[in-house]
């Protein structure tokens, strides 16, 4: 008994083996239900009829994927290269901080979707205002968990490197950063979930190409095996980015895996 | 080596002025072991500050080799009561932070040496390339040993370094110090609430009283080294020395523990 417990929690194997069996159970239940109540496909297609749909067309599909991908990563980067300095200029000066956090606070407290149609008339169907969508949405938690980060430095640490007579940048360098490092890692996770949104949100009010505009379309001819290829699509997507973002942490900071 | 005079150190805290020292006159003398002793919140992290640079006095002038502090010196290194290292680094990375820090440290390769020396000293070969979480308690503080030895201080200031290890940890690297003391003749200021800490490493223990902090007295240890706190020659000193100290930190002075919660009543 305790053997298989134990199994269970820790066997490498069984951390892939067992999501994979609940994900085919899933499926299957899924399945199952479709056929047991007889749903029509419009209302719920099975999960053979959302492969077929997608082999129908797969090159579409993957385009499609591709310009989602592009403004989901780009919004993404963008959100990093304009919120990190914004956050390490926050965490500097205590003016800035009174000056712009309350700000930051209200830009945040606008439900970004209201946003997404103004972001079509100031900038037209193309893929700047998915960009700029993904921006808004990622830009508060990465700032938010840089500027925790940057202030969580243990004092006697700081103190240390005062008493090595280190410079104030190479405070910054060999201590601050790195230790905010996976604090910003906490909060670029929340951000890449909320980036796939963005860019979905977006697409939905007002694009000519991109998953989500795919899936707008679908629901206007009832093809809801092709939103539902979508769909899966979309969180593959999702998926392939946050784990994409939990090995790099893992390669740039794998002592704090300990603490978590 | 260490002077202090007439020095004093008032903070403005929330709660108003606290004065943590008062009229501290000290002389240390080259390669002498001091231990600074007295109850919590008498004011010695805050005495050790001031003579690594790390806190400008109120009043009074500090001296280090015959210089005023005016900040941080290369030849005085600081240990604190956590170990202090830096996680992402490596044991020897940590070791040898202090060079990389110094702009004007040449000479890299001796000072590998030396880190790999200083490891083997206290008993961490082996260990280099292991990052700090992976080590015990006892070992993290060896490392910072190191650390604050890689640039071979003439002055080390020692703040409660073995107060959160475990007692058998604790003699192992008392003894450890007294050797380093007495191969490399450094001076040193160690803080410690600890009366067997103060009896078996100083050549003088200075008792402070709190609220403000002052210098009670200072007591003469001459007890012939190396002292060890187990079965020893000496134990009527050690039985001796230690009971005057533990007679003057009792000293009811300032009822330190009574007074936070008159603050609160009177409110
Ligand atoms: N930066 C500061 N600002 C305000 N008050 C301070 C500051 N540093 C220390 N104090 C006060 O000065 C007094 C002495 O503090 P200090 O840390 O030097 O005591 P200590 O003897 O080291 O105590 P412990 O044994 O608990 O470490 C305390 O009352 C403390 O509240
Ligand atoms: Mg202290």
């Amino acid at each position: 008994m305790t053997a298989k417990r134990s199994w269970v929690a820790h066997s490498p194997v069984a951390a892939v083996v067992l999501p994979v069996i609940g994900l085919i159970g899933a499926i299957a239940l899924w399945w199952l239900a479709v056929i047991a109540f007889s749903i029509p496909e419009y209302l719920l297609p099975t999960p053979k009829d959302v492969t077929l749909t997608f082999f129908e067309q797969p090159a579409y599909l993957l385009e499609q994927l591709w310009v989602s991908f592009l403004e989901t990563v780009e919004g993404f980067l963008l959100s990093i290269v304009v919120g990190v300095p914004i956050a390490l200029l926050i965490v500097r000066s205590v003016l800035l901080e009174r000056l712009v956090y309350p700000l930051l606070l209200m830009l945040n407290s606008i439900p970004k979707i209201a946003v997404a149609p103004l972001l079509v008339i100031w900038f037209g169907f193309g893929q700047g205002p998915k960009v700029l969508m993904v921006l808004l949405v990622c830009f508060f938690p990465v700032v938010i968990s840089t500027a925790q980060g940057m202030k969580s430095t243990p004092a006697e640490l700081v103190e240390l490197m005062r008493s090595l007579n280190a410079s104030r940048t190479q405070e910054f360098f060999k201590l601050r950063l790195r230790f905010a490092l996976p604090q910003i890692f906490t909060g670029l996770k929340v951000a890449i979930s909320l980036a796939v949104i963005g860019s979905v949100i977006a697409e939905f009010v007002g694009a000519t190409e991109g998953l989500g505009y795919v899936i707008t379309q679908s629901g206007a001819s009832a093809d809801t095996s092709l939103a539902f290829a979508g769909i899966t699509l979309l969180s593959l997507m999702s998926i392939v980015l946050f784990y994409g973002l939990v090995w790099l942490e893992h390669l740039l900071v794998p002592w704090a895996e300990e603490n978590r | 080596m260490i002077r202090l005079d007439g020095v004093g150190q008032v903070f403005d805290g929330r709660e108003g002025r606290i004065t943590a020292l008062e009229k501290i006159d000290l002389h240390v003398h080259a390669g002498e072991f001091v231990t600074l002793i007295g109850r919590s919140g008498c004011g010695k992290s805050t005495l050790l500050r001031l003579i690594a640079g790390l806190l400008p006095p109120t009043s009074g002038t500090v001296e280090v080799a015959g210089e005023p502090v005016t900040g941080p010196r290369a030849d005085v290194s600081f240990m604190f009561q956590r170990p202090a290292l830096l996680p992402w680094r490596s044991v020897l990375s940590n070791v040898l932070l202090p060079v990389e820090l110094d702009r004007q440290a040449r000479d890299r390769t001796t000072y590998r040496d030396l880190a790999h020396t200083l490891l083997e000293m206290v008993g961490l070969q082996g260990f280099e390339r292991r990052l700090p979480h992976e080590l015990s308690g006892g070992m993290q503080q060896r490392v910072s040993l190191c650390r604050s030895l890689i640039r071979s201080p003439q002055v080390m200031l020692m703040d409660e370094p073995f107060s959160a290890l475990d007692a058998l940890t604790r003699t192992e690297l008392s003894e450890e110090l007294q050797r380093i003391k007495m191969e490399l003749s450094t001076t040193i200021v160690f803080v410690t609430h600890s009366i067997e800490e103060a009896v078996v490493l100083a050549d003088r223990a200075v008792v402070l009283t709190p609220r403000p902090g002052r210098m009670r007295e200072i007591v003469e240890i001459d007890i012939p080294r190396p002292r060890t706190l187990g079965p020893n020659a000496h134990l009527e000193d050690v039985a001796r020395i230690s009971g005057r100290l533990h007679g003057l930190l009792a000293e009811k002075t300032a009822p330190d523990d009574v007074r936070p919660t008159d603050k609160v009543r009177s409110r």
